[in-house]
């Protein structure tokens, strides 16, 4: 709820211009990922991707802001009780993929130590 | 208080305080002393008074003398008394034993006479029973006072002669001082000297004092503890336990100095990575999501799919194609190597060069994944096309190229730069012709790595890997006659053997074929390196792949740019099976899991699947498999467990193909009979068709 709250109330969490040039030292890990959300972004009935931070704020996205503040402060919560659900079942397991299938689309949600990647896919196209 | 004796008179005070020592016998010494006086009364009156019951003692024992020691030790105190001891912690022995011995004790209440409280009780006394008297006197005196006052002062003012009148006067003044004490000095609460005192002191004034401070900053917290945090909290304990252990272990200044290195680059990463790269794990799941969702109707197919109509077919099969692989940066470089990752079933590599003489460019190391048929999970590039490669079996991370330039170079998957991790060079003797075979080895005698390579330049070397470097041995320097002892007859410029393709034996450690450019084969053993084995005139061109059956070990096949693809029997020198199949063949391949189906590649984009159980006269399936026909196939490698095989093109596509049933028949199941399985029945399978084979040949 926290981060749903938050992220209404930033003015512009998302990132207008683009990134900053990756530095030299791990510009190449960096290119690759971005290469890879590039790759995703492009690839067949991709809708949008975006990176949320662990506390739900978007950090980056390829759709329109409000749609984005949505399905991030949305997700998050999702996510955030599936794993706790996960773990709560067995302390030694973790949530590792979550895939939500519904009639228009497919929701991907990646979750990483500190980020969310959500990827949504339209694979009837 | 006195008793009434108090009262005698003073002089017998004396002999008053004998008497009361003595108790009951006062009375008749009081009257005895009065009557005799002197020093033999006392003798006297001793004998008087004898009980009659006293014994009657001789001179000579009275005169005995007892000599009786008087101590002032208790005899009844006991000496045996311990205490414990705090400080020692012990028992100990107490040596002071109480002595005193009370026999009788009376609380009394007498005082002696001549002492002060006894005086002083005594004057009391006195004066209360002359204040009864005394009283009315007073009165009278008082009165007779206030007369005699105007008097006095007359008779100061007269004369001062009557003096002893005044002292009187003075007398009863004292008198009077004494008298207002005595009714205060009778209210004595205490028959004891008592005294009470009081004093009032100055209380001091309560004061209060108070300053303000700012208060401490609060905070509200509140959580809710789950199991798994519970766990988690657990395990990060553990942990920094074990850390801790580790450090104290670690203390040698070697494995110290690693450690440091290891932090340092640790912090440095993590201060220096910026937001994005932290998803890159999450994003190539996705990636591979995305990818499974779009190719799904591909991954059913590849699980589930099996082509109905092979059942209506008498023998022959298709090949369904799956995925296609290719890769941007791979444009217009040729697949020259294929090789399944013995590890990971849908990974493999794909090296990328090129074999026309006059196109050389760079070369790419691609490794695919079935699972993300969109993009490589890795990429390598260089700058000579690669020409060949090969995984580890126990190290599955470790890819061994051989360039187009003669170079042969060992990447490490592990290693997150793009550059070999290990390189030959001009200096380390590299080849000087395209490398076109290298092959892991099993590791050596000190476990070293080792792999061989085979090139144009005749030269079949074997590269160790010794503590990060690349060491080189030539195992056998090929020349066109078949023995490197021959001597040419005259003068031949072209003495040197191109070898282009081998394959080593998979139970006979030491021996190997050898697939040279003149179309000869060479069987040759490593240890001798002056000599072949075996020599077959097997093509009339160069020899593209030579390959042992899988199963059985007499067993290899050869195929050629001369059309032709050739089983032989090693101890045989005729082919036991010619198939001419039209246009030249690029590459062979054993299927993994019968020891009579084997796939061939040919230049016009043809696959062919033989099953010599089935039919050893022709294919059972005979495909085009590339988008465009002037497309060239150069490479098909079974998948070592899935029914699938992969080709490349010169156009740097790969495809991967399901075989059909048919392709992979069993023998049928008889009735009441079990099917049997195994590499013995294989090797015989294989061995009923050579034999019918060898029968004909030495008819003949």
């Amino acid at each position: 709820m926290d981060g749903w709250t938050k992220a209404c109330q930033e003015p512009s969490p998302l990132p207008s211009s683009p990134p900053p040039p990756p530095r030299p030292a791990l510009g190449q890990a960096q290119a690759e990922v971005e290469e890879t959300l590039k790759r995703i972004q492009s690839h067949k009935g991709v809708i949008g991707t975006m990176v949320v931070n662990a506390e739900g704020i978007p950090i980056r996205t390829t759709l329109d802001n409000s749609t984005t503040v949505q399905y991030a402060g949305l997700l998050h919560q999702l996510t955030m009780k599936t794993k706790s659900t996960v773990r709560d079942i067995d302390p030694q397991n973790d949530l590792t993929f979550l895939r939500i299938r519904s009639k228009k689309h497919e929701i991907m949600v990646a979750p990483d130590k500190e980020y969310l990647l959500i990827v949504i896919q339209n694979p009837c196209e | 208080m006195l008793p009434a004796s108090a009262k005698i008179p003073l002089k017998q005070l004396h002999r008053q305080s004998i008497c009361i020592v003595r108790g009951n016998r006062k009375k008749d010494e009081e009257s005895g002393t009065d009557v005799v006086e002197g020093t033999d009364e006392w003798n006297h009156s001793k004998a008087a008074v004898r009980p009659p019951d006293q014994l009657e003692l001789t001179d000579a024992e009275l005169k005995e003398e007892f000599t009786r020691i008087l101590t002032a030790n208790n005899p009844h105190a006991p000496q045996n008394i311990v205490r414990y001891n705090f400080k020692e912690g012990t028992y100990k022995l107490i040596g002071f034993v109480d002595q005193l011995a009370v026999h009788y004790t009376q609380a009394g209440n007498l005082i002696p006479k001549d002492s002060d409280e006894g005086r002083r009780q005594h004057y009391r006394a006195e004066l209360a029973a002359g204040s009864q008297e005394s009283a009315k006197l007073i009165i009278s005196e008082e009165n007779l006072e206030e007369d005699e006052e105007p008097k006095e002062l007359e008779a100061e003012a007269g004369s001062q002669t009557d003096v002893p009148a005044a002292g009187a006067v003075e007398k009863v003044t004292e008198e009077e001082m004494m008298t207002p004490k005595q009714p205060k000095e009778l209210k004595l609460t205490n028959q004891f000297n008592f005294s009470d005192r009081a004093s009032q002191t100055l209380n001091n004034p309560l004061r209060d004092r108070e300053c303000q401070m700012e208060p401490p900053p609060r905070t509200n917290f509140s959580a809710t503890a789950n199991q798994w945090e519970i766990y988690d909290a657990y395990i990060e304990e553990l942990k920094k336990q074990e850390k801790t252990k580790e450090k104290e272990k670690t203390k040698t200044p070697v494995a110290k100095k690693a450690g440091k290195m290891a932090t340092r680059k640790l912090t440095s990463m993590e201060s220096q990575s910026d937001d994005i790269t932290k998803v890159s794990q999450a994003a190539k799941i996705v990636e591979r999501m995305v990818n499974q969702n779009t190719y799904d109707d591909v991954a059913q197919d590849f699980k589930y799919y099996e082509e109905a109509a092979d059942e209506f077919r008498d023998q022959e099969g298709t090949l369904l194609p799956l995925w296609k692989f290719q890769n941007d940066k791979a444009k217009r470089l040729a697949v020259t190597a294929l090789c399944w990752n013995p590890k990971y079933r849908d990974l493999f590599a794909v090296g990328h060069g090129s074999y026309d003489f006059m196109k050389q460019s760079r070369g790419m190391l691609l490794l695919y994944s079935m699972k993300n048929p969109s993009f490589p999970e890795y990429i390598f590039s260089s700058e000579s096309g690669i020409m060949c490669l090969d995984i580890h079996v126990d190290h599955p991370y470790l890819v061994v190229v051989g360039h187009y330039d003669g170079n042969v170079a060992i990447y490490n998957l592990k290693k997150p730069h793009s550059q070999p991790s290990f390189r030959s060079s001009a200096k380390s003797g590299k080849h000087t012709d395209p490398v076109w075979q290298v092959k892991w080895q099993k590791d050596d005698m000190d476990q070293n790595l080792n792999f061989f390579s085979v090139s144009s330049d005749g030269r079949i070397v074997s590269w160790t890997l010794v503590k990060s470097e690349l060491v080189h041995t030539d195992v056998i320097k090929l020349k066109v006659e078949g023995s490197t002892t021959e001597v040419s007859e005259g003068l031949q410029l072209h003495t040197v053997g191109c070898g282009t393709a081998f394959d080593f034996h998979k139970e006979i450690d030491y021996m190997f074929l050898v697939g040279t450019e003149e179309g000869k084969i060479y069987k040759c053993s490593k240890s001798y390196s002056s000599q072949f084995l075996d020599t077959y005139d097997a093509h009339n061109m160069a020899v593209d792949a030579v390959s042992w059956n899988p199963y059985h070990t007499k067993v290899f096949m050869s195929c050629s740019s001369d059309w032709t693809v050739k089983i032989w029997d090693h101890t045989i020198k005729t082919p036991m099976f010619i198939y001419d199949l039209n246009s030249a063949v690029s590459d062979v391949a054993w299927a993994p899991y019968s020891s009579t189906v084997f796939a061939a590649v040919t230049t016009d984009g043809k696959a062919h699947v033989f099953d010599l159980v089935i039919n050893k006269y022709e294919a059972i399936c005979k495909q085009p498999v590339v988008a465009k026909k002037k497309n060239k196939i150069t490479h098909v490698q079974f998948n070592p467990i899935h029914p699938i095989i992969i080709v490349g093109d010169d156009r740097g596509h790969i495809t991967c193909l399901k075989l059909s049933p048919n392709l992979r028949k069993m023998p049928k199941e008889k009735k009441g009979q079990e099917v049997q399985k195994g590499p013995a029945v294989e090797i015989a399978k294989l061995d009923k068709l050579l034999n019918l084979v060898r029968e004909v040949k030495t008819k003949t």
